[in-house]
């Protein structure tokens, strides 16, 4: 298990509210991470900047084994990089069809020339197909995404991550709306995800954290609060006092 | 281009075959080479509506697929026009300049042939001097190449000065607006090299075919509208068919997931603008011959608007819809605007409709978008899927 | 009988006329013209002066009559006894003053000859009436004579001028003396010390009358000799860059220092003229489509003896570069072009600031156009998120309400002041119908909002040509916003503008205190920052939208007021502004009433900036205006006062 990817001392500023604080995170290679924290604790900024969509006030965010430097790079050319990301809403492209949704993400050349003379082929095909059924989409290949239901967009947008073999999936409360069962088949795609990769998930149920059985890190107003097991974690007083003692879940 | 391409879109064969009955159609009728029934006059205005309906189905391809609403395209659609109107008046100048000079006792040396078409051309504007971008207009290849190059450099600068820095939206609308704007404010002035307000005119007559009837001239430019509109229709087809068509659809509809997929949105969106203002610039090289004139006012920000409306009403996203819209807007406006709708008198006031054809028309595009947001091309989806 | 009767007293009353004005002494004026009576029936310009030396020394208050009367060819003297009156003719008969006690008379012509001096005699005694008039009690009559000075500055009114200051009793115009008798002694006073002093005394003085002074001293002329030649030399022009070398050549050819150039149309006439069997001087006229064969042909000709030796090109700059071009001063004395000419320097940068201050104060009242044009539509664009294209057109129906009320209202003051409230009052109900019918159903769709306000625009806009035509309607400003606030000759502002900026001012805090103050403007920034949560809260989003749309279209009813007191109202006025408003709204940045009054004074004073270093090309101004606005939204693609943080991201 290497360091994938290694996030430390950065901080972001929104109008004089500090959303990071000096935040330091490492991410193994094949790991699955859950990240948790109350509302506000700036876990989807953590996305953000890894993601390059915010550029931090300071710090440093550093990626592989040739540690190069994700900061000043664009969102494209780090997606490119190997690092995938879901939305909290899931965002798949609801005119296209599933298997072009798919076909979009698929690992391939991404300028607009190649893309251009791109012609499916038939390792394309059988990619896709694998990927269907890996999130039970199978049967729905030629339908509109904008005809599935909430949970198979969800699993729609996963799928598209999986499609672009990314190193890094970062995914962003997978299971917010979904039915108990729904659920438990998102876990176990993720979990099965995170035994070639690493899958860093957000979220906010208790439940679905405790089912990942993965390391946790808790996030507090921007820097993290405690690492370790879901039950360590829980014990950690510091945590109970900020998060578990203010939450329902 | 894929083999099987056409035949996995039956909307392109359709088409093809209506636009190929169609140029037949107007052929066997016309006065040059048919029966005479469709008029020269009427043959040009047909002409130049294929050149709408090919910079029409350029700009439903920037705005309805890729969702770029750009108010600007055509300051593309004129300068191809004067590009192209640069060597026809060039060369027909020389002509003119070159029999007037035939007769003198010394033959003219190339500077005072160089003066002569000049003082014809800038005369109007109080020059005579050749500007530099003039450099080019005595070569018909050339300035071909400037119909592609010019407004494709255009847009290639100020797409990618606009979609670096991420302006979208209604934001890039008003900036392409205001990108058109300046050009046509530019061109107002008579030292911009290109006659002021004065534009290019006289270019119907095209130079080496003076003894050519208007009458066949009108017809030969009718006949490569349609096969531009055709090459122009097909080629936008087959881009917006494959994987391209996925990603800039998928630009259109959450360009964030797209750049997250990996896909540099600003490429695919200075591609996208730069081959449509490429296609506009040859609409137009190929409208003002069959016009006649060209002059800022034609790249005015309204008439990139229009264009807008033709697109909306005809139905965005759908090539066939954006042809529709423009043919059958531009068509009706130059029937009502022209004194052929009749007046409607209602007793206590007569409807005239050169004056309420563009309160009708504005009306009937707040309806369209309030009520029909998918045009007439929409319409037509509804009929060719009911009976499934 | 009746008409000898007539005409026996007519003469006997004549007689008796003519008698007292001879004899008497009480006929002082009479008897100094007698005694000159040569030089006053036919002046010469040298014998006048006499006259008027005995007329100035004499004192008498009928002087100055008199001498305007000579002056205007209103003197005719009796032949019979060479008596002087004045005169007015009329048909035959001419009705006589006596010069001395205005005696009235009538008389037939024809014993009478007018006295006509000349024209230069005629100046001569016009200064001498200046001398009368700068001291006559009359404080019109000297003003008037201050002012034909200005006019017609000449070095003889210098002396009268002076002499008069010191008696003038008028403070201001009093000053005006001085100030006249220093322009005049800066050019025609006897010392160079006086006129030196006089000119320094000009450095602080930005009128345009004295920088006429200065700019008169500082005439020059152009010229060319063979040498350096000894004058007041200005500058010396190097030709190929301070003139062409062809205009340099002419001028040699005019001063008769060069032969004539020969111009290719003169080579091309001459070898036309000596074509003999389709050759000139045997070389073939197929061969002559080029300047050196011409000039090889013409050379041939010439050496011939049939036309003037070629004067090539080269040998034309040769000549040009071995003469002397130069502008010389018509001021012969060095030392007071000198002192003239770094004066000026010091006036035109103090009038170039002032210049300054005045483009800022045009800058500023554009700008206040612009905020005021834009203000709407930033409220608007920035809490609903809604490009209203038809924005302009409720510019105009507010200029068209105020127009349709000075029909009905023809006080002008009243007029406007029922006008800012009911096209406030049209223009908001418009706006909330435009509303509650299109924009409502359109949320989240910007671009179709976009499109379908076009559409809107386009019938607004046709049908208010339908209504009013094609031509454009005054609407009228009160008299007391006629006319201008002058600060200087330079600066200077309209009453109408300072009260669009006035104004604009006022809709500043306007806005501001109801954005910042009121319930409602807590709702309406609510919705802007969180629809969501704000309608949680129990603010009706919808309600807040509509008002907000409201306001926005009825503040530009108002602006479209203001606009239509200084610009024609049209049905195309509303268009003419619309781009100007969403670029005023784009580099403002959205949401912000400060962004939008900075975006305002941004391209106000750009604008006025660039017509200033471009002044005879306002379309160059305007694209060149356009161009940096695309390049600034470049470089702050939020405008200048962006929001900040998450709100922003997305």
């Amino acid at each position: 298990m290497s360091t994938l990817l290694e996030v430390s001392g950065v901080s972001v500023t929104f109008d004089g509210f500090r959303a990071i604080n000096n935040l330091s995170i490492q991410i193994a290679e094949p790991e699955l991470r859950a990240v948790i924290g109350p509302n506000g604790a700036g876990k989807t900024t953590f996305m953000d900047i890894v993601t390059g969509k915010t550029r931090p006030d300071e710090g440093q965010v550093v990626w592989g084994e040739k540690n190069i430097s994700l900061l000043g790079m664009s969102e494209s050319q780090i997606a490119n990089a190997g690092i995938g990301r879901k939305f909290q809403k899931p965002t798949v492209f609801e005119d296209q069809s599933v298997r072009q949704n798919l076909a979009m993400a698929l690992k391939n050349p991404r300028g607009p020339f190649s893309v251009l003379r791109h012609r499916k082929t038939a390792d394309g095909a059988a990619k896709i197909e694998a990927i269907a059924d890996e999130i039970g989409l199978t049967d729905h290949l030629t339908r509109s995404a904008g005809e599935l239901s909430h949970g198979q967009k969800q699993w729609l947008e996963i799928g598209m991550l999986l499609a672009q073999d990314p190193r890094l999936l970062l995914v962003d409360e997978p299971a917010a709306g979904m039915t108990a069962q729904e659920r438990e088949k998102t876990t176990d795609i993720l979990k099965r995800a995170a035994e070639t990769r690493a899958v860093v998930v957000v979220e906010h149920d208790m439940e679905f954290v405790r089912r990942l059985e993965c390391k946790v890190t808790v996030l507090h107003e921007g820097s993290v609060l405690a690492e370790g097991s879901l039950d360590h974690v829980t014990k950690d007083q510091s945590v109970i006092d900020v998060y578990l003692g203010r939450s329902d879940a | 281009m894929h083999k099987s391409f056409i035949f996995h879109n039956p909307s392109v064969l359709w088409f093809l075959l209506a636009l190929a009955l169609f140029t037949m159609a107007v052929t066997v009728l016309s006065e040059a080479f048919g029966v005479g029934l469709v008029s020269t006059s009427f043959v040009k205005t047909l002409g130049k509506t294929l050149c709408l309906c090919l910079i029409a189905i350029a700009m439903d391809v920037v705005w309805g697929y890729c969702g770029i609403l750009s108010l600007g395209h055509f300051a593309f659609f004129g300068t191809g026009g004067y590009a192209i109107g640069m060597w026809l008046m060039y060369a027909r100048t020389e002509g003119i300049v070159a029999a007037s000079l035939e007769g003198q006792a010394i033959p003219p040396t190339p500077q005072e042939i160089s003066d002569a078409i000049g003082t014809q051309i800038f005369g109007v504007v109080g020059s005579s001097e050749f500007p530099a971008i003039w450099a080019f207009a005595d070569s018909l290849v050339l300035q071909l190449l400037m119909v592609v190059l010019v407004p494709g450099l255009l847009a290639l600068v100020f797409g990618w000065l606009a979609f670096r820095s991420r302006v979208t939206g209604v934001y890039l609308s008003i900036l392409t607006q205001a990108m058109t704007l300046a050009l046509s404010l530019y061109l107002f002035q008579n030292d911009s090299g290109l006659r002021g307000n004065n534009g290019l005119s006289g270019l119907q007559n095209i130079p080496g075919f003076e003894d050519t009837s208007q009458a066949t001239i009108s017809m030969v430019f009718f006949l490569v509208s349609a096969i531009a509109l055709a090459a122009g229709y097909v080629l936008f087809a087959w881009v917006m068919s494959g994987k391209m068509g996925s990603v800039v659809q998928g630009i259109r509809d959450n360009e964030a997931r797209v750049r997250f997929l990996g896909y540099h949105v600003e490429s695919y969106k200075l591609f996208v603008f730069t081959l449509t203002a490429v296609i506009a610039g040859i609409a137009g090289a190929l409208y003002y011959p069959q016009a006649g004139i060209i002059n800022p006012a034609e790249i005015a920000p309204i008439a990139s608007i229009y264009l807008a409306v033709w697109v909306a009403i005809g139905g965005r996203g759908r090539l066939y819809g954006a042809v529709i819209g423009a043919a059958f807007v531009s068509l009706l406006s130059s029937w009502f605007t022209g004194g052929g709708a009749p007046a409607i008198n209602l007793g206590f006031y007569t409807i005239q409709w050169t004056d309420w054809w563009l309160v009708l028309l504005g009306v009937s595009f707040v309806c369209v978008t309030l009520f029909f947001p998918k045009g007439i091309g929409g319409l037509f989806d509804y009929l060719v899927r009911k009976p499934s | 009988m009746h008409a000898i009767r007539e005409a026996v007293l007519l003469l006997s009353l004549l007689c008796l006329s003519v008698m007292p004005a001879y004899a008497q002494s009480d006929a002082p004026l009479q008897t100094i013209l007698q005694t000159h009576a040569d030089e006053v029936a036919k002046p010469g310009r040298r014998s006048v002066s006499v006259v008027l030396d005995d007329l100035d020394a004499s004192g008498l208050p009928n002087v100055l009559p008199f001498l305007e009367a000579w002056q205007e060819k209103r003197i005719w003297q009796r032949e019979a006894d060479g008596v002087f009156f004045l005169a007015e003719e009329d048909d035959d008969d001419l009705n006589l003053r006596d010069i001395d006690t205005g005696a009235e008379d009538t008389a037939l012509k024809d014993g009478f000859s007018q006295v006509k001096p000349n024209g230069g005699v005629r100046r001569v005694i016009a200064t001498a009436l200046v001398k009368f008039q700068l001291t006559d009690p009359d404080l019109d009559r000297r003003s008037t004579a201050v002012a034909a000075i200005a006019r017609r500055p000449d070095a003889n009114q210098l002396e009268p001028l002076l002499a008069s200051v010191d008696r003038e009793v008028d403070a201001a115009l009093k000053a005006r003396k001085v100030q006249l008798a220093n322009f005049l002694s800066a050019r025609f006073a006897d010392s160079t010390e006086d006129r030196i002093a006089a000119i320094e005394s000009l450095s602080s003085d930005t009128s345009i009358e004295a920088r006429a002074v200065l700019n008169q001293i500082l005439e020059t002329t152009s010229g060319v000799a063979a040498e350096r030649p000894d004058v007041n030399i200005a500058r010396i022009l190097t030709p190929g860059t301070d003139l062409s070398v062809a205009d340099a050549y002419a001028q040699l050819v005019d001063a008769e220092l060069a032969p004539a150039a020969t111009p290719s149309t003169v080579i091309r006439a001459a070898l036309e003229a000596n074509i003999t069997n389709g050759s000139v001087a045997g070389i073939p006229t197929a061969e002559l489509d080029n300047d050196a064969a011409r000039e090889r042909a013409y050379a041939a000709l010439a050496t011939d003896g049939l036309v003037p030796p070629l004067v090539t090109s080269s040998e034309q700059s040769k000549a040009a570069d071995a003469a002397v071009f130069y502008e010389a001063y018509k001021e012969k004395d060095a030392a007071i072009t000198d002192v003239a000419a770094r004066v000026l320097e010091e006036v035109e940068a103090r009038v170039a600031f002032a210049q300054t201050v005045d483009l800022g104060l045009d800058a500023l009242s554009l700008a206040s156009i612009y905020f005021l044009a834009a203000i709407g539509l930033a409220i608007t664009f920035g809490v609903m998120g809604v490009i209203n294209m038809a924005h302009g057109e409720f510019i105009m129906m507010g200029a068209y309400t105020g127009y349709v009320i000075q029909l009905f209202v023809p006080d002008y003051t009243l007029s406007i002041l029922i006008a800012l409230p009911t096209a406030f009052a049209i223009t908001f109900a418009a706006g909330v119908t435009m509303e509650r019918l299109v924009i409502r159903h359109l949320y989240h769709r910007p671009l179709e909002t976009l499109l379908a306000t076009f559409g809107i625009s386009i019938a607004l806009q046709q049908l208010a040509k339908n209504i009013f035509g094609t031509q454009a309607r005054p609407l009228t400003s009160p008299a007391w916003l006629d006319g201008a606030w002058v600060i200087s000759d330079v600066i200077q502002i309209s009453y109408i503008r300072i009260a669009i900026f006035v104004l604009a001012l006022i809709f500043l805090v306007l806005i501001l205190y109801v954005l910042k103050r009121t319930r409602l403007g807590l709702e309406v920034r609510a919705v802007t920052q969180n629809p969501g949560m704000a309608a949680s809260m129990g603010i009706n989003p919808d309600k807040i939208n509509m008002l907000t749309f409201g306001l926005g279209s009825g503040i530009a009813g108002i602006a479209g007021v203001a606009i239509g007191l200084y610009a024609k109202v049209t049905s195309e006025m509303g268009a003419d502004y619309i781009v100007q408003s969403f670029m005023t709204v784009v580099v403002g940045g959205v949401g912000n009433v400060w962004g939008t009054l900075a975006g305002a004074s941004l391209i106000g004073f750009l604008q006025k900036g660039i017509e200033w270093f471009n002044p005879s090309n306002t379309l160059a101004a305007q694209t060149y205006m356009v161009l940096f606005i695309i390049l600034f939204i470049q470089f702050r693609p939020k405008g200048i006062v962006a929001l900040k943080g998450r709100a922003a991201a997305d």
